[in-house]
């Protein structure tokens, strides 16, 4: 019987390119993985057979191909929902990623919902992707866009989302499940019962939080659920928005043209049911097959486990680096309240500097302002560091990690 | 890992002491400008003084190439007429600190060594424009500018 660490090790295989060497002959150690996962065989031979074997458009023509393609397609769909315990697969809309799901709900949902004066929350940890279309929305109608801050442990401040809801103006809460930079998983019941009781809409950005930790969204009780397939071991420009069927009937469509449509008259059109009124255009009928392939590996491990396998990583990552000369780690002590996400600086040294030195060894962090420049503001830096954890990630790795870390220590002579 | 091409002492004393750091209040020719993806961000003040650049400060937040070439920057531009300026190239920059190397390695870290020079570049054109209101002897400095990485 293998140990846990084994059997997760023994998942390296699968993934051709961790066996990659980089710079000078160095392993490739990849902790990027906030920003996209590494892909199996299992996702990538899926694409080549779809292309080798069954390549059709999909929905409409009526031959064999076609055929095949609509089902595998859908039958994505299917997976998707059983994924996240939702009963009716046509609540499941593909669209590109994150970034376009939530786009989605601040143009279709946000321009027949909010009006002059209203307001939507949203908090100092979110992605660029879950600020600027709500910057857009509430310019656009002339509502407001309101903060929840974090505290010096960076966790939400929930005190100031009472207040806002106090003022009977909100509309929408939109939070990210777990922040994309300091791993903080935010406190989503607590959230959702304090919205339910105001009567106000809750958007979840999980493009951090799915791919690391099992979600029942037949308990959560968000309204509009968004991720990105590329983060779980699927391929890029595959995303899913959930929302609730009678949420989804009454709102306008997002973009328009083929497959979204009923009826098409000179002057007027009727629109498709759910969930292709959402899904205007030919899809990426390959890519959403491959994620099918991904969401099999990931239940195939089980989603506790890998939640487990991260959080022993998580913990001893945390314990090494404090001991690493001038650093600084951000976000909250405890790790069961985090994702496999650390964010770190070293004194004076830019992040970018300590990215490239490091690459030397062989290892891929992220150095930049992650897409967060309102949280690094609140930091009060430019930008920082970020070594993020997955499936195929060893404590060995994190060993390479810790030794390049001490080698930025000793160039910069902290 | 001795030798590293380029963390030298030099770059790492100019990224903890850079040179010529500070503002000048008044400037003549004053310009922002930041790398978006690495999050780099300069401000360059120069003082003209009939054709010679008669001082030089920057100021801003940035990794250790980019205040270490900022640093050089100001040191080999100071004094130097705007003709001299404009002629001055991101060559003459990088070897001053041995970084020639990044123009080939890395296409991510060269806009960390050349955003002092694009800054200036831009300041200088921006000063032939509007103050000298002379554009033909703005030449190619706004192309090369825009186009340096």
């Amino acid at each position: 019987m293998q140990s846990t660490a084994d059997a997760f090790e023994d998942l390296r295989k699968d993934f051709p390119v961790l066996n990659r060497r980089v710079r000078d002959n160095k392993k490739l150690v990849y902790f990027d993985n906030a920003a996209t996962t590494q892909k199996p065989n299992q996702v990538i031979d899926a694409i080549s057979d779809f292309y080798q074997n069954h390549n059709s458009n999909i929905h409409r023509a009526v031959h064999a191909l076609a055929e095949e393609s609509t089902e595998a397609f859908e039958n994505t769909r299917d997976m998707v929902a059983k994924f996240l315990n939702i009963e009716d697969s046509r609540e499941i809309i593909f669209v590109r990623g994150t970034t376009e799901g939530i786009n989605l709900v601040a143009y279709a949902w946000g321009r027949d919902n909010v009006k002059e004066g209203d307001i939507i929350v949203t908090t100092e940890y979110e992605h660029h992707s879950n600020i600027v279309p709500w910057q857009l929305l509430t310019q656009e109608k002339k509502a407001q866009l309101k903060y929840i801050d974090i505290d010096d442990n960076g966790e939400l401040m929930l005190d100031q989302l009472d207040d806002y809801l106090s003022t009977g103006k909100v509309k929408l809460v939109t939070f990210s499940h777990m922040s994309n930079v300091l791993g903080t998983i935010s406190p989503v019941e607590k959230i959702i019962s304090k919205c339910k009781n105001a009567g106000v809409k809750v958007l979840i950005d999980a493009a951090q939080s799915v791919p690391h930790m099992k979600v029942n969204l037949n308990e959560i009780g968000c309204d509009f659920f968004v991720f990105s397939g590329h983060k779980m071991l699927g391929p890029t420009g595959v995303g899913v928005l959930w929302a609730k069927k009678e949420i989804l009937e009454k709102m306008s469509p997002f973009l328009g043209g083929g497959d979204m449509i009923r009826e098409v008259h000179k002057y007027e059109t009727t629109w498709n049911d759910l969930p292709y009124k959402f899904e205007a255009g030919t899809p990426n009928i390959a890519d959403v097959i491959g994620f099918a392939k991904a969401i099999e590996y990931l239940e195939k491990i089980g989603m506790d486990n890998i939640r487990n396998h991260e959080l022993e990583l998580t913990k001893y990552a945390l314990n090494e680096m404090k001991k690493v000369p001038g650093i600084t780690l951000y976000g909250t002590k405890e790790p069961e309240k985090r994702g496999g996400v650390i964010s770190f600086n070293f004194n004076d040294v830019h992040p970018h500097d300590v990215g490239t030195i490091i690459d030397k060894e062989g290892v891929a962090i992220r150095s930049g302002h992650h897409c967060a420049q309102v949280l690094m503001e609140k930091l009060n830096v430019a930008a920082t560091n970020r070594a993020s954890f997955y499936i195929y990630n060893t404590k060995e790795e994190i060993d390479v990690l810790i030794s390049s870390l001490q080698h930025v220590a000793k160039v910069f002579k902290l | 890992m001795s030798g590293d091409p380029i963390y030298t002492e030099m770059i790492i004393e100019y990224s903890r002491n850079p040179s010529n750091y500070g503002k000048l209040e008044d400037a003549h020719i004053h310009r922002h400008d930041s790398n978006p993806l690495c999050g780099d961000s300069i401000d360059l003040y120069l003082n003209i003084d009939g054709d010679k650049i008669s001082d030089i400060k920057f100021d801003g937040k940035g990794c250790a190439i980019c205040m270490a070439c900022s640093s050089v920057l100001t040191e080999m531009i100071k004094g130097k007429t705007l003709d001299e300026v404009k002629k001055f190239t991101k060559d003459e920059l990088l070897s001053e600190l041995g970084l020639e190397h990044l123009i080939k390695t890395s296409p991510v870290r060269i806009k960390c060594a050349l955003l002092s020079l694009k800054t200036l570049k831009f300041g200088i054109y921006s000063y032939f424009v509007d103050k000298l209101k002379d554009s033909e002897s703005a030449g190619n400095l706004n192309e090369e500018a825009a186009n340096l990485y």
